[in-house]
């Protein structure tokens, strides 16, 4: 078995709020990511996929296939746009990084599953280049 | 739902690889420049990865800052700008990447509640990095 992982960036703005909490205490636990008026990242996105190479063709997947359905599936949706605001699974949860892994890992789980024999493995978000968070489909 | 959070932090660090066990031309032939009796150092990247579940109400696997207290206390305040060699962990340890990278995993785990650090990989440079990760798992 092979593992493949492919890279992609959008850049996109949040903030950290939780409305069951008084502000006091969303400015305490959250700290700067708090403040309502939002800011942003540039995120790095990695998936990776694990197969078995095609005999014929070598590919675990075809990268220019895994790169379109990467594009489609999340960052057509999350690049410049305000998460907490335009992307539906943010209405009620926090967009933080290990959040927006999990989102990221929904919407590629369906596209990957039906249109190839490699499964999806890790999905990894790099919020800056020294935070990132990452999901493996674990419950 | 289970997920990882994953910080980078750098420390630099000067080291000399040798041990007593071998003769001065064996250390030369076993670790070639890197066994210079003056030592050389490093800008070292320690990458620290925990596992555990969301908290619905934060939307977090770990609360940074306490995250980066630790390490700071536990790692960087102990390595950073020092000569690995002096620790005391390394009296009678050669300072490898591979050893400084068991040593921060060790330390860390004992800090943490069980099983929640997942893995700590060291990047000794662009080019070469060793990863620890907790055997239980």
């Amino acid at each position: 078995m092979v593992e493949l992982t492919r890279r992609a960036t959008f850049s996109a703005s949040h903030f950290y709020w939780n409305n069951a909490w008084s502000t006091e205490q969303n400015e305490k636990v959250f700290g700067r990511c708090a403040n309502r008026n939002g800011h942003g990242h540039n995120y790095t996105l990695e998936v990776t996929v694990a197969g078995t190479p095609d005999p014929v063709t070598g590919f675990v997947v075809d990268l220019k296939w895994l790169k379109d359905v990467m594009e489609r599936e999340v960052v057509d949706v999350f690049d410049h746009r305000h998460l907490n605001f335009e992307v539906p699974e943010f209405a009620k949860i926090v967009p933080t990084t290990e959040n927006i892994a999990i989102a990221a890992w929904k919407r590629l789980e369906d596209a990957l599953a039906h249109a190839s024999t490699a499964r999806l493995t890790k999905v990894r978000v790099y919020e800056t280049p020294e935070i990132f968070a990452e999901y493996r489909g674990e419950a | 739902m289970k997920a990882y959070f994953g910080r980078r932090y750098m420390l630099s660090a000067s080291h000399r690889l040798h041990t007593d066990h071998l003769s001065a031309e064996e250390n030369r032939r076993a670790y070639g420049k890197c066994n210079n009796p003056h030592g050389h150092g490093h800008n070292y990247v320690v990458e620290v990865l925990v596992g555990g579940p969301i908290a619905s109400e934060t939307g977090m696997v770990v609360d940074m800052p306490a995250l980066d207290q630790t390490v700071r206390e536990l790692v960087l305040d102990r390595f950073d700008h020092a000569n690995l060699n002096l620790d005391q962990l390394f009296v009678n340890r050669v300072p490898t990447t591979e050893n400084l990278c068991k040593a921060v995993f060790d330390l860390l785990r004992d800090r943490m509640p069980a099983g929640r650090l997942h893995a700590v990989r060291v990047e000794e440079t662009e080019n070469n990095f060793f990863e620890c990760r907790d055997s239980a798992q």
